[in-house]
């Protein structure tokens, strides 16, 4: 008697295999008639199939991975600063971003954001143009001109009518912004759309200083977001940004907060958590690998990734992170800086156990890996 | 000020709140104890959208590239 489509999937279901081998072993028996002995003789084979293709125990996953990623690297270009779809955004690629990556900087060397809209924004590039316009940083230079007066001892900016308006932003609201921004009590007088700002004592030296301040002040849009291009992606259009704010961005209208993402990973983990930041370890990492024509299999990334995280802080892999906070004095002082780490081993007293790798390569006995790391137990 | 579910968002997997009894029986059938466990922070913004506390246990049930899906835990700590 041949089981029927139902049955089949329910068994399959049943298993001890991943979701993966399931639903492919399930599509696979799904057209085929087989009876009960036939069933169980299939899933006896994928099961030790899958039992056989598992890491073995004591097997050395660490350097396996260390090797993997490692090896690839070399081939990496040591000099790469463009980005191969988006022209007009610079993003660190190559070995100098995997490094950034390990190392878990705080900020990365060229952070970008990648803001998807919600589907009413996402389809016309005007309104995606207007929500890219009212995310990025506007200073005084996109909307008009500075002048210096030095007869009358001020400062005169010729505002754009047009550009106001594209950025949607008054003439009041810019004079306002000024004031504030300057942090000088000084008056800003606006007519139409000149504004003329004088400061308090007259000076060459506050005069010049001035035009300087008031070009970095931000008068809308997100401060440290310095450039906003649209790109069309699969039928929508997609924001690119120059610099990172993530936790601002998801706020705006328009903004798809689900599918928003930055390249700065500590970002990540302090405004989604440890877990999205071990997700963007691994995507941020094959990215970058991929990009350079090198394929590493994600195991030894996701091995990388949760080793980063597992302490519920991105830490870097290095000194001041994974190497350095082992257990053994002898294996951190085989890493970096050996003499201060004995220094300090010596005067805290510390003891070894030996029950590292690397400790007991030093001293000349078996490593606790693979078959040195069966012992014998006696049964009482 | 706009909200949503953090969980919502495609880099952040599903986390589930244990109970102390279902912490203990998972820690029974792994043969560790809590301390053990990788960590995450009471401060962490999913940990404090689902209201954990210190000495919780989170289930997170991860989109794995191998496997479909994974399952991980973690423990939290301040």
């Amino acid at each position: 008697m041949s089981l029927s489509e139902k049955e089949v999937l329910k068994k399959v279901e049943g298993l001890p295999l991943p979701l993966n081998i399931k639903k492919s072993l399930g599509d696979e028996l799904k057209e085929v008639e087989i009876n009960e002995e036939e069933f169980q003789e299939i899933a006896g084979l994928v099961v030790a199939d899958y039992e056989r293709s598992k890491v073995e125990p004591c097997e050395a996953v660490g350097v396996v991975a260390a090797q993997s990623i490692g090896e690839p690297g070399t081939q990496m270009t040591m000099r790469t600063f463009h980005y191969a779809g988006v022209a007009e955004i610079n993003v660190t690629l190559g070995l100098p971003r995997l490094i950034e990556i390990v190392d878990a900087r705080k900020i990365p060397s060229t952070p970008t954001m990648t803001v998807r809209l919600e589907k009413d924004y996402a389809l016309d590039r005007d309104i995606a143009r207007e929500v890219a316009w009212s995310i990025e940083s506007t200073n005084i230079l996109h909307l008009g001109s500075i002048a210096t007066d030095l007869a009358e001892m001020n400062v005169v900016i010729e505002l754009n009518e047009d550009a106001l308006i594209q950025r949607k932003i008054t003439a009041e609201e810019v004079a306002q912004r000024l004031e504030e921004g300057t942090k000088l009590k000084l008056s800003a007088d606006q007519h139409g759309n000149q504004i003329i700002l004088t400061p308090p004592e007259p000076s060459y030296r506050d005069l010049l200083q001035l035009v300087e301040k008031i070009k970095t002040i931000s008068l809308k849009g997100i401060e440290g977001i310095n450039r906003v291009v649209i790109r069309k992606e699969g039928g929508e259009y997609v924001l690119y940004t120059e610099g990172s704010a993530l936790k601002e961005v998801i706020q705006f209208e328009g903004v798809d907060p689900t599918r928003t993402k930055t390249n700065n990973i500590t970002e990540i983990g302090d405004v989604l958590g440890i877990e999205a930041a071990r997700n963007a370890i691994i995507n941020e990492a094959t990215d970058t690998l991929r990009e350079q024509g090198l394929s590493v299999d994600v195991r030894h990334i996701m091995l990388v990734a949760d080793i980063m995280t597992c302490d519920g802080e991105v830490k870097q892999i290095g000194r001041h992170g994974v190497s350095g906070e082992k257990a053994s004095v002898l294996a951190r002082a085989a890493f970096e800086v050996t003499v201060n780490h004995i220094l300090d081993a010596a005067v805290r007293g510390e003891v070894d156990d030996l029950r590292g790798v690397t400790e007991n390569v030093i001293v000349g006995q078996p490593i606790q890996l693979g078959t040195g790391d069966v012992q014998l137990v006696e049964k009482r | 000020m706009k909200k949503f579910a953090l969980q919502d968002h495609d880099l952040v997997p599903a986390h589930i709140l244990l109970s102390p009894e279902e912490s203990e029986e998972m820690l029974k059938s792994y043969g560790v104890d809590s301390a053990q466990l990788p960590k995450i922070h009471v401060t962490d913004p999913v940990v404090k959208e689902i209201g954990g506390k210190v000495g919780d246990v989170v289930k997170i049930i991860r989109k794995s590239y191998t496997s479909g899906e994974s399952v991980f835990y973690r423990l939290v700590i301040d």
